[in-house]
């Protein structure tokens, strides 16, 4: 005897967690019964494997009428379809939205397009995530991206708000769009040892000291991107190594300041112009749309990996990031004090969050 | 021109995108009140469009705003084709129609389309204004309340009950009109909507034409069904019981008229010979057709049987005259009555008398045979007929009066079953009559049954009884006779004393039978139906006496007819009454008795059944005291002696009398297995697997035993259909296949549920239907609530403490009720103590208990008299402080609205007519919706699963934004009275109908209440007349 027709309508939408998240990653029905016959379900409730099944089918059915909702939570919070609790509510989004770290970083920086998205079943191999799961992933960042793409406003607050996330993943999502915005390089071999979370920190400080909503509140393009006015002026900061005065006053302002305080005081005494150079000319770049992408890879290149090598301690890089900055208010020449410290505040803080194995 | 409706539409939210190209919609709206139509403006470019329209009015006689449905169409504006409709809101202004009920509707409706279903919601402000005072509404019955609830409703006390009403229309169906062959599907589904809504206003019109007339002002226990009879027409069908309730506020303008017994009705037929009926036994199962019947268009009368218990007969041996009298007047005033009918299922204290057993008919017609099919004579005598019939058996058991009274049909192509089913009972004429003498004799007859056994004392005479059956002396009060098992259709009255807990039971049946044409089909059918009922009914009691249980209420036997198979299903909720003796255990007697491996087979299965019957005793806690034994050994005649002749029902065989089982002193009902059917039956018997631990289960409002609810409740429904094999059926792989879908159902409800444990399942409801040949459909909605396992386990110690605390505490009505219905003491006054006081006085006075009546001595009389004064009046005082709480919840519900902030607001759904925990504090009116949902692209809606499941979440999403509109945040008594699925997976199509009920009400936390400082009850009155405008 079979059952053709097999449901069960709560007024009170029944939400059973586990089966929840068996949905989230991917599993088809019948894995999801073998993976909950595996967890000691049977044994503990004293019930059959069909009935298992039934009422696996009946939540995954649940779960992909929930799912046109949950493409657009404030909705969910406002239909009368599923009679669901607040608090219960918001799990579903939470889960909903949740992603794979390793996944997003696969992401980083790639374009969410149609091409981006055939390419999953690599991913998929790569993160051992199902590909059903990379693709909700994968369909969520593409969402929350063409959502906020033409809002203006902090992009945290803004995404928090159109998918009532909770703030850390509301970030979280924020750094995502940002880097999809970007396109700053980071699949490079050289970059592998960043996590998800570096990468998502640094598009944090970068949105917090860069991005227009980070100075003024009613901001007149969208936060995503860094303005373009800042990034022009990013130029005028060439002087500090063009000009040969004003590198070796800036260098001998900061080796004053970190003489006898820093353990690798020679060595940065010796790579100053070249550190100098790079901090400086990663700034020029930024610019170009072209020569953006090269960001972190100059980054980690020109600056993380000699100070590695030399052996410096992250508190020996924190103290000569923090001199490097205030340095040049005592320089005479340099008008473009409020800019640099922008500029550095953003740099030092994604240096310090990557410098580490 | 006594009112005027106003619509404002106000804004619309998620629409679909109507324009491929916009991604957009233009959307406006057409508001239709009978032949008016007004429209919005076209609110261009918008998925959430702001109409905010001015207020359409509406100027219609009161006839048209009971009949008709106010009809809201959103529509896609189109400049150059037709405007495309996105969907509809059918609104029923009736709640708008009484005073006691919503002032205003107003809220978010899903957009409902019944190709699509759901297409976003729409924002609706709805008021009515009534030009003249109520008594101009007579023509029209505006003012007539109605209730589904099958008890007195929570906020009112009943002033008389006066009785049935019932009513039925018919039109054509318009599926079946030959328009049909030329519109679309939605057109088509939309004009039955429409028809059904209308069929519906009308009939509930009717029917409050003759409350009026009746004098009565209000219909509880209202159920309304309607009857698909394809070619023949369309039926919608309706009873309920017509009472004159009064607001429980003005409580105090009541109470004196209260003491005095007159103020019951006057026509009401009940008489009180005191009986309790439990034995089920068959009633001479045949009265085949007669030829008068068969004169207009072909029917089949089925033997009708009547479950009952019997009784011994107080009423023949005791005091004759008195009885005499009363039956007399009684009965006269019965007479007067055309069908002494009572849809309710639970009853003001006091107010049942005695309960003689289920009594039910069933008929077989011919639906082409109709000779005017678009008249409603015809159905009209089919249905006089049934209760023509269910009144004679329910005289044959010494009552007057059904309660818990019920009709149903099931139909196939040209043939339908129509069942009735009720349960015969002896009522309290005080609540129904005038009359000091007979004040008297009632009263003197009510004190002889103390509350908490007088239900169960067989009202029918001991020399004359109706069907052979087994009578003892009470165990509780030791006076009157019992009989040994009790089958009923109602509700466990609050007052009776139960031992352990419930549980759910059920009978389940299939009969293969030819596929044949008209006449031969219906014969065949008909002459299978007493077999049915036969079965139905032996399966029921081996279960019962499995569980070690002597009782069943909330019984429900629905037989569903098919194609080639009868399927018959029966529910009810088994309990033990302390006041019935012990049921016997179950003794197998093999048919070959000297094949020694025979034997040892039989043996065996034998010691199963003992083990499970001791399971059972212990799962459900059944531990009667001891105590009878001593009593039993005065005076009382050995009752024993006769019983075992009485047994005959069963295949009981000779040697009967020779097996002893252990079960106590009890005879055993002796299942003989004489073939492999027999053989099935045992093991079927054994299979029902009990409830996991922390569930139990019941389908009465409540759960006897448990009394301490939590107030997280889950209402849900279930549908599973199912394909019954192919070929090769027999009648023993049916009966296998259907309880294995039945229990696996059960199972999985039990699996989905786990995280309430501990909860009872209440109200569990199943419907079978036979939509194809060798398809099953099975429906069960039900409400799982949680409880307090500690305090069970307390109230488990004192069991018969507990049920008397539960009588005063547990069910609101009783809060009401001693309070509004006279402090008569007897009817609220708790069992125990009056049984005591009654063996203390016989044994005294050392008058053989045999002759124990109330006429006995007067002496006796009047200290029982006394006592019952003196406790009468405790009693009262204890309920006024019980019930200022409630008067509470009046003030409060005027922050229940503004209590829910969310952007959605609760709304609680259950079949029972309380909530747990909670004080409902207002009634806003019926919810009665039909709706109709196809589709033509199955699978990718997700196959018939996907598609149901929707659909259903689609219609309790429409009953919540109704009852939130009504300012409500509950439905009470809900109930799916019809769910009609067709499939054709070959053309992906399929087409589901959908008849749900309930009562919007309004209900506070009582942990709210408690917060609240007691106000006296005169300020509470207040709020409650101006309640109706704070709920917006």
């Amino acid at each position: 005897m079979t059952s053709d027709l097999d449901i069960f309508v709560g007024n009170t939408t029944l939400i059973d967690e586990e089966v929840y998240q068996l949905w989230l990653d991917g599993y088809t029905v019948s894995e999801a019964v073998s993976r909950r016959l595996r967890g000691g379900l049977l044994e503990r409730s004293g019930t059959s494997v069909s009935v298992l099944q039934s009422d696996t089918r009946d939540h995954f059915r649940t779960f992909q009428m929930l799912e046109r909702l949950l493409h657009s939570p404030p909705r969910l919070c406002q239909q009368l379809l599923f009679q669901i609790p607040p608090p219960r509510q918001a799990a579903l989004i939470q889960g909903y939205y949740a992603f794979e770290p390793a996944l997003a970083r696969e992401l980083l920086g790639k374009k969410l397009s149609k091409g981006t998205k055939k390419e999953l079943d690599e991913v998929s191999a790569r993160t051992g995530l199902s590909l059903r799961a990379c693709r909700r992933q994968f369909d969520n960042f593409k969402r929350v991206f063409k959502a906020v793409e033409e809002l203006k406003g902090p992009l945290a607050e803004l995404i928090q708000q159109h998918f009532l996330l909770p703030p850390p993943l509301a970030r979280d999502y924020a750094a995502i769009v940002f880097f999809a915005n970007s396109r700053f390089e980071t699949g490079k071999r050289r970059l592998q040892f960043l996590s998800f979370g570096d990468l998502a920190a640094c598009a944090q400080h970068m949105m917090g000291h860069w991005t227009q909503g980070a100075m003024t509140p009613e901001a007149a393009e969208p936060d995503g991107d860094v303005p373009r006015s800042f990034l022009q002026d990013l130029k005028e900061l060439k002087v500090l190594v063009s000009d040969k005065d004003l590198l070796d006053q800036h260098k001998s302002l900061v080796c004053s300041a970190l003489r006898g305080k820093i353990s690798v005081y020679n060595e940065m005494e010796t790579n100053f112009k070249a550190l100098s150079r790079a901090l400086v000319n990663v700034g020029l770049k930024l610019p170009h749309p072209r020569d953006v992408r090269d960001f972190f890879v100059d980054l980690v290149e020109k600056v993380l990996d000699p100070c590695r090598s030399d052996h410096w301690s992250l508190g020996d890089l924190r103290l000569f990031l923090g001199s490097y900055t205030t340095a040049p208010r005592a320089l005479g020449g340099f008008r473009h004090q409020l800019l640099w410290e922008r500029y550095m505040a953003g740099i030092s803080a994604c240096l310090l969050r990557m410098y580490h194995e | 021109m006594p009112g005027k409706l106003k619509v404002k539409i106000v804004a619309g939210r998620h629409l679909p995108v109507m324009d491929r190209a916009s991604d957009l919609t233009d959307a406006f709206v057409e508001v239709k009140f009978g032949n008016t139509t007004f429209k919005t403006d076209v609110y261009p470019k918008s998925l959430n469009p702001q109409w905010n329209s001015e207020w359409f009015k509406f100027e219609v006689d009161d006839e048209e705003l009971q009949d008709e449905p106010l009809q809201i169409t959103v529509l896609d504006h189109d400049t150059y084709s037709a405007n495309d409709a996105i969907g509809k809101v059918y609104i029923d202004i009736d709640p708008l129609l009484y005073s006691e009920a919503a002032t205003v509707i107003s809220g978010w409706f899903p957009i409902y389309d019944t190709i699509h279903g759901i297409r976003g919601e729409i924002n609706v402000v709805v008021k009515v204004d009534l030009f003249n005072d109520l008594n101009r509404f007579r023509q029209s019955s505006c003012g007539v309340k109605f209730f589904c609830t099958t008890s007195i409703p929570k906020c009112y006390r009943a002033v008389i009950i006066h009785g049935f009403v019932e009513e039925l229309v018919v039109n054509e169906d318009p599926e079946y009109q030959w328009i049909d062959r030329i519109r679309t599907p939605r057109a088509s589904n939309e004009a039955r909507q429409r028809l059904i809504s209308l069929m519906s206003g009308e009939l509930q019109r009717k029917i409050g034409l003759k409350v009026l007339e009746m004098r009565g002002n209000a219909v509880v226990g209202y159920l309304q069904c309607f009857d698909l009879e394809g070619e023949s027409g369309l039926v919608v069908r309706a009873i309920g019981t017509v009472c004159t309730l009064d607001k429980l506020s003005n409580t105090s303008a009541f109470l004196p008229a209260c003491n005095s017994p007159s103020k019951e009705m006057k026509e009401s037929p009940l008489v009180h010979p005191p009986s309790h009926g439990c034995r089920s036994t068959h009633n001479s199962p045949i009265h085949t057709a007669t030829g008068s019947r068969l004169t207009q268009n072909f029917s089949v009368s089925v033997p009708t049987l009547i479950y009952t218990g019997m009784g011994s007969g107080s009423a023949g041996k005791e005091g004759g005259p008195f009885k005499t009298l009363l039956r007399q007047q009684t009965q006269s005033a019965l007479e007067q009555r055309e069908f002494p009918f009572f849809t309710l299922t639970t009853f003001p204290p006091g107010f049942l008398v005695h309960v003689g057993g289920v009594v039910s008919a069933r008929s077989v017609k011919l639906l082409d045979r109709i000779h005017n099919p678009d008249e409603p004579e015809t159905r009209d005598a089919w249905w006089a007929e049934i209760r023509q019939e269910i009144k004679s058996h329910a005289k044959a058991l010494g009552c007057h009066a059904v309660v818990g009274y019920s009709e149903s049909t099931s139909i196939c192509e040209e043939v339908c079953i129509l069942s009735a089913s009720g349960t015969a009972a002896v009522l309290n004429p005080r609540f129904l009559q005038d009359g000091t003498v007979e004040g008297c004799l009632e009263q003197r007859i009510e004190e002889a049954s103390p509350p908490g056994c007088g239900f169960c004392h067989i009202p029918y005479d001991e020399l004359n009884m109706p069907f052979p059956a087994h009578l003892t002396y009470c165990y509780n009060c030791r006076k009157q006779k019992v009989p040994d098992v009790l089958f009923t259709t109602i509700d466990l009255p609050v007052e009776a004393i139960v031992i352990g807990k419930g549980c759910l039971i059920q009978a389940r049946l299939c009969r293969l039978k030819k596929k044949a044409q008209a006449e031969a089909n219906a014969t065949s059918i008909s002459n299978l139906l007493p077999f049915m009922e036969y079965e139905v009914h032996t399966q029921l009691m081996n279960k019962l006496k499995l569980r070690g249980m002597n009782a069943l209420f909330g019984l429900r036997i629905q037989i569903t007819v098919g194609e080639n198979m009868l399927m018959g299903l029966a529910s009810a909720t088994g309990v033990y009454l302390a006041a019935l003796p012990t049921p016997g255990g179950i003794q197998i007697a093999g048919k070959t008795p000297n094949d020694g491996t025979y034997e040892q087979h039989i043996s065996h299965m034998q010691k199963k059944i003992n083990d499970t019957i001791a399971k059972n005793k212990e799962l459900y806690e059944i531990n009667p005291p001891e105590l009878p034994e001593e009593i039993i050994g005065s005076p009382i005649p050995e009752p024993r002696q006769r019983s075992r002749l009485l047994r005959s029902q069963s295949e009981s065989s000779d040697e009967v009398t020779e097996l002893d089982l252990s079960h106590g002193k009890k005879d055993a009902f002796v299942l003989e297995i004489d073939d492999t059917d027999a053989m099935e039956d045992v093991h079927s018997l054994l299979t029902d697997a009990p409830p996991p631990s922390g569930f139990y289960s019941c389908n009465t409002e409540i759960m006897p035993g448990i009394s301490n609810w939590t107030p997280e409740i889950q209402m849900f429904t279930a549908v599973r259909v199912s394909r019954l094999g192919n070929i090769n059926l027999t009648n023993q792989t049916l009966n296998k296949n259907f309880n294995d879908l039945c229990e696996n159902l059960l199972k999985s409800l039990y699996f989905k549920l786990r995280s309430m444990v501990p909860c009872c399942l209440c109200h569990v409801n199943f419907t079978v239907a036979l939509p194809e040949d060798e398809l099953v459909q099975i429906a069960v909605t039900a409400v799982a609530i949680t409880f307090d396992k500690n305090q069970t386990l307390q109230a488990n110690k004192a069991p018969t403490e507990k049920s008397q605390q539960r009588a005063s505490t547990d069910n609101e009505e009783q809060l009401q009720f001693p309070l509004e219905l006279c402090p008569d003491p007897l009817a609220s006054q708790p069992s125990l103590p009056a049984k005591e006081v009654l063996e203390g006085a016989t044994s005294q006075t050392g008058i053989p208990a045999a002759q124990r009546d109330r006429c006995n001595s007067w002496i006796e009389l009047i200290k029982l008299k006394a006592q019952t004064i003196r406790r009468g009046s405790i009693k009262t005082t204890a309920s006024l402080d019980k019930t200022s709480p409630l008067a509470e919840g009046y003030l409060r519900h005027r922050s229940v609205p503004s209590c829910t902030n969310s952007t959605v607001s609760v709304v609680k759904m259950t079949p029972l007519s309380f909530l747990p925990g909670a004080k409902i504090t207002k009634y806003l009116g019926i919810i009665n919706m039909f709706f109709i949902r196809e589709t033509t692209s199955l699978r990718e809606e997700g196959g018939v699963s996907g598609f149901l499941h929707a659909f259903i979440a689609e219609v309790f999403a429409m009953v919540r934004a109704h009852v939130a509109a009504l300012g409500g945040n509950a439905v009470v008594s809900y109930i799916m009275k019809q769910c009609v699925f067709m499939e054709n997976p070959n053309k992906n199509q399929a087409q589901c109908l959908i008849n749900v009920s309930g009562d919007a009400v309004i209900f506070v936390r009582e942990s709210e209440l408690e917060m609240l400082p007691v106000q006296p009850s005169t300020v509470v009155s207040q709020p409650t007349s101006s309640g109706g405008d704070v709920t917006t």
